[in-house]
């Protein structure tokens, strides 16, 4: 028996219609056909009337949402692919992450993200967006990279009283197992040491941690040990465990799957470097996708995001420096 | 032009009783009296930002305002002082929010018009026009599935409103969810600078009702009368089942778009004709002609005002304002969240 990243998801949504009266999800398809990727398969059989099929209209769904949050709803938006929530961008950055601090009432919505990039998805359904909404203050924007934070910090979201956007790794979602769900989990504000090391940190999140982890078990062979600190959450950031690595191995290196420019990576090294540059024995580094709209080709794709072969050089290189 | 109102239906509402439209005046005088002072304090260098105005626009809100019930959703917009004062917004907390008080609705965090106690069914509006139609509908969503089958929500918008995407996708998401919403278009004839005719190429913006599968009805916003008529109306249907309800009134901005544009755009023609009647002055002649006051009740109820909206204003100037050093700089409702950003 074993259960998928995109089970998780969804025994997560389950077990929170099931717990919670308040819960209910809305987006594209999400109701009989059970979402363009089933995580919200036969939900809409278990809770009838409260999973909702939305108009193509990511605005909308949003700030229908954040007034159903207002009167004292959990509502799940479901967002076919990530890429689209930009058309809801308003919505969240404007009005659901100002609400809070504007009024003193709270906005506790869920905006899923099925984010990142896929063989073949191209530009428009392949984007990794955490940084854009990391930016605006308000939101909390969760990046899981295991198929027990997915779940765990799903129903965390859920019940949180901010607006969370939950950026779900595509590419995870059934290439990612676990033997079974966990009955709870670390704080989404904390992020994880995913692995122990000595001589150099690798700090990822989402689909990288797995790219990370692979890159570390490669250099092992070469007497390279990597710690790797799974940031779990990008916005709020937990400078402190990543500090703490930092300490130990006195070298950074940063991956993600987003753009460059003003990034979670630029974010965690311009903390380190403030509150650790003592600890550092090596300038900190960054890999990120290339900056570039992300490409079609299969080739394309692989060469544009940061891969194993790229975070092993790059490891190497720190090491050595 | 589609208009579902017209000709026959509409004495399915009852007329509308002197006390009702008594009651409507007294927000609508309210309302000028409170935007006069706010004008004023502005000029005075008291108000930090913008000082926006719903002179002329007093009839369709107060309408609005009067015509909703206890327990009802609002999500007034810019040009809606005497909606506001009638859904039971305190005087004070205007000149508290204007002034960044620290007691304030938004405690100095935000200001002017954006302004509310969303808990309350009263929501505070962003400046991203049309964004706020949806999240009404989103609370109505909220009401049915707590089975309150007896609340309707209204909200306002201008014509420049109108072009928004957001605009259009809340209106036919409501229609898909047939919500009790009633969505009140105030032509005012300019959004900022821009007239009709580089806003909209439709005859009539009531038009687009029937696009959406929701009733249209026109009302002249400079008319008291009318729009309490068709107010009411348009309420009465959205809580008896039938949907999202689409009324436009038609009136002129009596103001600028705020107190630091003089609207030296504005076609001054447009003043001569029915569109440029103060709706106040209309209002006040028809309780004179139907001798339902005259001239000399108006003046005691303006003196009554006025002396609110002083004390209003003392109050607030009284009240501490908003402090940096007082400010928890922190975003979150979450405690833990909170807390773990303090701890850093």
């Amino acid at each position: 028996m074993s259960i998928t990243y995109l089970e998780a998801i969804r025994e997560a949504q389950e077990k929170a219609l099931r717990d919670d009266p308040r819960v209910y999800i809305y987006g594209q398809d999400v109701a009989a056909f059970g979402g363009a990727f089933k995580a919200t398969k036969n939900l809409a059989k278990e809770f009838p009337g409260r999973i909702l099929d939305a108009p193509i209209s990511e605005d909308a769904m949003v700030g229908s949402a954040i007034g159903a949050a207002i009167e004292g709803m959990r509502p799940i938006v479901e967002m076919q692919f990530a890429d689209f929530s930009t058309l809801a961008v308003n919505q969240i950055v404007n009005q659901a992450a100002t609400l809070y601090w504007r009024t003193q009432v709270a906005c506790p919505i869920t905006i899923r993200l099925p984010s990142g990039g896929n063989p073949g998805s191209g530009p428009f359904h392949s984007q990794s967006l955490e940084s854009l909404y990391a930016h605006f203050p308000g939101l909390v924007v969760m990046t899981p990279a295991t198929v027990e934070d997915a779940y765990t910090m799903l129903l965390e979201a859920v019940d949180i009283d901010d607006p969370v956007i939950f950026c779900e790794h595509k590419y995870l979602y059934n290439r990612l197992k676990s033997a079974e769900l966990p009955e709870s989990g670390l704080p989404c504000h904390q992020a994880r040491v995913a692995r122990l090391g000595r001589d150099l940190t690798i700090v990822a999140y989402s689909a990288m941690v797995h790219e990370a982890l692979a890159a570390a078990e490669q250099l092992r062979k070469e007497d390279i040990e990597v710690e790797i600190v799974d940031l779990r959450c990008v916005k709020p950031l937990d400078v402190d465990t990543v500090l703490a690595s930092v300490a130990r191995t006195a070298r950074l290196l940063c991956v993600g799957e987003s753009w460059p420019w003003g990034g979670v990576n630029s974010e965690v090294i311009t903390s380190v470097v403030t509150h650790g540059f003592h600890l550092l024995d090596a300038p900190p580094q960054r890999i990120n996708s290339k900056d570039t709209p992300v490409p079609f080709h299969v080739g394309l794709w692989g060469a544009h995001k940061p891969s194993t072969q790229v975070i092993v050089a790059a490891a190497r290189r720190l090491y050595e420096w | 032009m589609l208009d579902t109102l017209n000709p026959p239906k509409r004495n399915v509402v009852p007329p509308v009783s002197r006390e009702q439209y008594i009651k409507a005046f007294s927000w609508m005088l309210l309302a000028r009296t409170v935007e006069e002072k706010l004008a004023s304090l502005w000029r005075a260098g008291k108000i930090a930002g913008g000082v926006y105005l719903g002179k002329g626009q007093e009839a369709v809100s107060a309408a609005i305002g009067i015509l909703l019930k206890s327990g009802d959703i609002f999500g007034p917009l810019i040009r809606d002082q005497a909606g506001r004062l009638a859904f039971g917004e305190s005087l004070v907390d205007i000149f508290r929010t204007h002034f960044g008080s620290r007691t304030g609705p938004t405690r100095g965090r935000d200001g002017n018009v954006h302004r509310g106690k969303p808990r309350d069914g009263y929501h505070a509006m962003i400046s991203h026009l049309g964004s706020l139609v949806s999240v009404v509908a989103g609370a109505l969503v909220a009401r049915r599935f707590k089975g309150d089958t007896s609340a309707i929500g209204a909200t306002t918008i201008g014509d420049g409103g109108t072009s928004t995407g957001s605009f259009h996708e809340a209106i036919n998401m409501a229609a898909v969810e047939k919500l009790p919403l009633v969505v009140v278009v105030v032509n005012n004839q300019y959004a900022y600078s821009t007239p009709n005719h580089r806003q909209f190429a439709c005859n009539h913006l009531v038009d687009r009702a029937i696009g959406y599968g929701v009733e249209g009805y026109t009302m002249d916003g400079t008319d008291l009368r009318s729009c309490l008529e068709v107010v009411a109306y348009a309420t009465e249907r959205a809580r008896s089942g039938h949907g999202p309800q689409m009324v436009v009134g038609s009136c002129l901005r009596l103001s600028g778009h705020g107190e630091h544009d003089d609207g030296f755009y504005v076609d001054k023609n447009l003043f001569h004709t029915a569109l440029g009647r103060d709706c106040l002055k209309v209002a006040e002649n028809y309780l004179q002609e139907q001798e339902w006051a005259d001239e000399a009740l108006v003046e005691t109820w303006r003196r009554n005002a006025k002396q609110q909206v002083e004390e209003a204003v003392a109050k607030a100037q009284r009240e501490p304002l908003a402090d940096p050093s007082d400010e928890t700089w922190c975003p979150y409702a979450t405690q833990r969240l909170a807390q773990a950003l303090l701890v850093r």
